[in-house]
Parts: C-alpha cells; sequence; structure tokens
C-alpha cells in the first residue's frame, strides 16, 4: 500500500510538470509564428480563438485526426518507435530542470550531465526516422542533422566546462545559487553567445535547419511522416527548444533568481523568473529564424568544428588559469 | 530494497538479451541499435550502484557519440549484403568462420585469465571498513582520485588518445587535386570598386572580358 502511495504521488509530481510543459509547447509554437510574422509584416496567425492563442490546439486536432501513413517499404518497428524516441527524450530532460530553490522533480548530483547524456540521445530519434523510411531524402536529412548535432555537442560541452569551473558542482541547483552576486553572462559572455548559437544548431533552427532544408530535402527526416507521427516529432523539436532555452538560462542568467535582488521584485517567485528568462532566449530564437538566412552544410561543419571549438577550449584555458591565480576555484 | 531488486534484474536481464540480439540479429543495423540498449542498460546499471558519473558518461561517450558513429559506418556501407555474402556463399564461407572462432576462443582465454587472476584489497571486500562519506559526492571523490594518485596514468591515457586520432587522420588525409575552395577572407574583404568594372564599349568592335 505503501509503495502504491508513494507511485501515485510521483506521477502526480510528473504530471503537474509534464501538463505545462506540453501547453507551452503549444503555446510556445504559436509565439514562434506570430514573431516571425512581425519581423516580416505580416499578421501570423490570429484567427482562431483571442490573438490566435488556440491555433496550435486546432493544429494538434488536425493532426490527430489524419490518418498514418507508414511506407510499405520502410521498416515499420523503427519507423514507429522514432517519433515516440525523439518525444520521450524531449520530455524526461525536464526532470531535472529547477522552477525555484527546492522546486525540483528529481534533484540530483549529475544533473547537468542528465540532461547532456538526454539531449546527446535526441540524435537518435531522427536517424531512425531517417533510415527507416526507405527513402533518400530522409536518408541524407537524418545524416546531416546526425554530423550536425554531434558536432555542435563538443563546443556545448566545453561550454559547460566553463561554468562547472565557476561552480565546482554538476547540480543543476548549485549553479544558480551559484550565481546570487554575478550571473555568469556576465564574466563569461563569449561563452553564452556561443552556447546560444550552438543551440541553435543542436536543435537544427534556423539559419542551421540543414536536415530539414525544405529547397534541397523536401522535409528531411520528417518527409515520409503523416499525421499524429510527425506531431509528435515537431512536438518534440519545440520541447527541445525549450529545454535549450531552459538551460541557457539555468547556465548564464541566474535561473529563478530575479535580476535585481530588492524589495518588489523579491515577491515575484522564481518560477515567474525562469519563465520570463526562457521566453526573452526564444524569441531570440525566434528572431534570428526570421532574420538570417540559411547556412550551407560546409560553413556549418567549419563553424564548429574550425571556430566554436578552439574558442571555447581557449575559454576554459582562460578561465581555469584566472580562477587559479586569483585563488577564486571553488571548494567542497 | 524490493523495488531496487525489480529494477537490478529488469535492467540486467534487458542487458544479457540485447547483448545476445548483437550478435544474433540478421540486420546490421538492428544489431547496432541492440548494442545501443544494451550500453544504456548498462549504465542504468552504473547509476543504480551509485556510480552515477560513470553512468552519465557512459552514456554521454558511448551512446551519444561511439554508437553514433558506429550507426553512420554500418548504414552507409550496407553490411548486410557484405555478410550475406560471406556467410551464404559456398566457396568464401570456409575461410572465415574458422578465423573467428580460433579469434574467439583466445579472447576467452585472455577474459578467463584476466578474470581468475584479479585481486581485491581485502578492506574493499569487508563492508564495515568499506567507508563511503555521504557528504562528498561520486564526481568529486572520482576528481580527488583521478587527479592525485593517478596523473601521470590519467595523461598518459590522454596522450595515447590524441597519437591515435593524429594516426587516423594522418592515415586518411590525402591532398586532392583540382579542389576548389573559397577563402573567407578574401570574400569578405572584397570591395565594390574591385568588383565592377566599367568598359567603354567601342560600336561594332565589342571588348574581350576575362581571357
Amino acid at each position: 500500500m505503501e509503495y502504491i502511495n508513494l507511485v501515485f504521488e510521483e506521477v502526480y509530481k510528473i504530471l503537474f510538470l509534464l501538463i505545462p510543459v506540453l501547453v507551452s509547447v503549444a503555446m510556445i509554437v504559436w509565439l514562434d509564428r506570430r514573431v516571425w510574422a512581425f519581423v516580416q509584416k505580416r499578421q501570423g496567425p490570429n484567427v482562431v480563438g483571442p490573438f490566435g492563442l488556440l491555433q496550435s490546439l486546432a493544429d494538434a486536432l488536425k493532426y490527430i485526426f489524419k490518418e498514418i501513413i507508414i511506407p510499405a517499404s520502410s521498416n515499420k518497428v523503427i519507423f514507429i518507435l522514432a517519433p515516440i524516441i525523439t518525444m520521450t527524450l524531449a520530455l524526461i530532460a525536464w526532470a531535472v530542470i529547477p522552477f525555484g530553490e527546492g522546486q525540483v522533480l528529481a534533484n540530483i548530483n549529475v544533473g547537468i550531465l542528465y540532461i547532456f547524456a538526454v539531449s546527446s540521445l535526441g540524435v537518435y530519434g531522427i536517424i531512425m526516422g531517417g533510415w527507416a523510411s526507405n527513402s533518400k531524402y530522409p536518408f541524407l536529412g537524418s545524416i546531416r542533422s546526425a554530423a550536425q548535432m554531434v558536432s555542435y555537442e563538443v563546443s556545448i560541452g566545453i561550454i559547460i566546462i566553463n561554468v562547472l569551473l565557476c561552480v565546482g558542482s554538476l547540480n543543476l541547483s548549485d549553479i544558480v545559487l551559484a550565481q546570487q552576486n554575478i550571473w555568469f553572462i556576465i564574466p563569461l559572455f563569449p561563452m553564452f553567445v556561443i552556447f546560444f548559437i550552438s543551440a541553435l544548431a543542436e536543435t537544427n533552427r534556423p539559419p542551421f535547419d540543414l536536415p530539414e532544408a525544405e529547397a534541397e530535402l523536401v522535409a528531411g527526416y520528417q518527409t515520409e511522416y503523416s499525421g499524429m507521427m510527425y506531431a509528435m516529432f515537431w512536438l518534440g523539436e519545440y520541447a527541445n527548444i525549450l529545454l535549450m532555452c531552459a538551460l541557457g538560462s539555468i547556465l548564464f542568467l541566474g535561473g529563478w533568481l530575479s535580476p535585481i535582488d530588492l524589495y518588489p521584485f523579491n515577491l515575484i517567485p522564481g518560477v515567474i523568473w525562469l519563465i520570463l528568462k526562457i521566453l526573452l532566449l526564444f524569441v531570440l530564437f525566434a528572431l534570428v529564424k526570421a532574420v538570417v538566412p540559411r547556412y550551407r552544410y560546409d560553413q556549418l561543419m567549419r563553424l564548429g568544428w574550425k571556430i566554436f571549438l578552439p574558442l571555447s577550449l581557449t575559454y576554459v584555458v582562460l578561465t581555469a588559469s584566472y580562477l587559479f591565480y586569483f585563488n577564486l576555484l571553488p571548494t567542497i | 530494497m524490493l523495488a531496487h531488486a525489480i529494477f537490478f534484474y529488469i535492467f540486467s536481464i534487458i542487458a544479457i538479451i540485447s547483448a545476445i540480439m548483437v550478435t544474433v540479429s540478421k540486420n546490421t543495423v538492428h544489431s547496432v541499435f541492440f548494442l545501443i540498449l544494451d550500453f544504456i542498460s548498462i549504465s542504468c546499471l552504473f547509476i543504480m550502484i551509485g556510480a552515477e558519473f560513470l553512468g552519465m558518461i557512459m552514456l554521454i561517450v558511448y551512446v551519444g557519440a561511439v554508437a553514433v558513429l558506429f550507426l553512420f559506418v554500418v548504414m552507409m556501407l550496407n553490411v548486410a549484403q557484405q555478410k550475406n555474402q560471406w556467410f551464404n556463399s559456398e566457396t568464401s564461407s570456409s575461410g572465415h568462420i574458422p578465423v573467428g572462432l580460433i579469434i574467439s576462443t583466445i579472447i576467452f582465454f585472455e577474459l578467463i585469465i584476466v578474470v581468475g587472476g584479479w585481486k581485491y584489497k581485502p578492506e574493499l571486500l569487508n563492508p564495515n571498513t568499506n567507508q563511503i562519506s555521504n557528504e562528498i559526492s561520486n564526481t568529486h571523490s572520482l576528481g580527488q582520485v583521478l587527479y592525485t594518485d593517478y596523473i601521470h596514468v590519467f595523461q598518459i591515457s590522454g596522450m595515447i588518445l590524441l597519437i591515435a586520432m593524429i594516426g587516423a587522420i594522418v592515415l586518411t588525409f590525402r591532398q586532392r587535386e583540382g579542389v576548389k575552395t573559397q577563402s573567407y577572407l578574401k570574400q569578405i574583404s572584397r570591395e565594390r570598386s574591385e568588383g565592377i568594372e566599367v568598359l567603354e564599349v567601342p560600336s561594332n568592335k565589342g571588348v574581350k572580358i576575362d581571357d
């Protein structure tokens, strides 16, 4: 009986986290389209509901009622598994994101490594989808995407090392608490810029959306997918984007901490601050999508390996030497 | 403890079954997927015994990087066809299977020798003397050992990896003739005056550009 109660409690907590995440994914798609339209002097989705807020809901309903088509020559098990894996991985990473002091589903010691591991697994959903479709465009798209994600993970990993050098812990709550005096965006500003660009590449967002470049590859690995399975890929993608924004705001923008530790700002709960920071980063993501043209593939690889990797490695050496020289290295 | 035991058996059964399926399954891409499942369940086992750092590093390095490259190679080379040719045709099958058997027996005996000759420190086997402090996390204690007692071994293994990487690059690097490359500096530093040339075109004669 005790076990069952424990399980129910955990399920309740998980639902309390997952449902807001899923709803905000739907809302964020609307925001993305509105920002995109705003930059191009269009209206964007504004018909369904007030300000078009219910547009994503209508889209989701449409996807649910559409037929799921499975190509005859595809590898059926893997074809069905791929979107499931993408979406699961995008959602389980939220377990370690802290929304306030102590407000976290799983406060594990290696939180940042967990997020990093889960996001590096995300590549499999795409590779499996592309390979199982048994078609040229999806396969090319998935190969591009895998190479791209593996390359940019390296620079993200080294940027994380920079932050960890200043914190001395892999726990996400500790990382936020270490920024009480100064947010890491100020001493590590170049790393924040590189993190932002790498996050764009990691989540296959424009200008790095080569895996689904419609002019060359139709829709990349999603070409053969339809109905709910396509929607799952799509949800997973946006959940990953939100996760990257959350990670950026935890690593560099002080997570749930308020910008100024003064009276009226103190009263606002940390969750609101975190959400505001995530939204700020997301609007930046959306603006970049509207403003910048797509990269060529060799330029993308060159940027990752020949520019970001040496730059972030140099910054690790600089940060470590600075901390060591001024005796600021964190101790246990 | 019951839940712990149940999870332990679930993960170990998945690990063993997927390890068997790696060798048994006909489609090579499927065996790579089973290999990945094996890695994941092994890292879950690591996490269950409290080695969370090792488990996560296992996921990042093996599943996130090494297995992706495996999958790449297997998908691109279409090994499934080659395997059918090797093992099914009657003329060439005799050559490969005995060699494989010999090598696997040698590796098997090596494993037996290594595991049989393994010795633990006596205080490690006694649970009373084996104190694990709760204040220092797994990652910290690993770092404290790795960068003090074993710093030379650690650096040497890093060197070996670096040499292996350089070797692989040198072996596969070849200078190709006639490759058109773009210089980014040249492209950015191009001025308008160099890009456009205004010519007087005499009538009935024309002009020649770009000889």
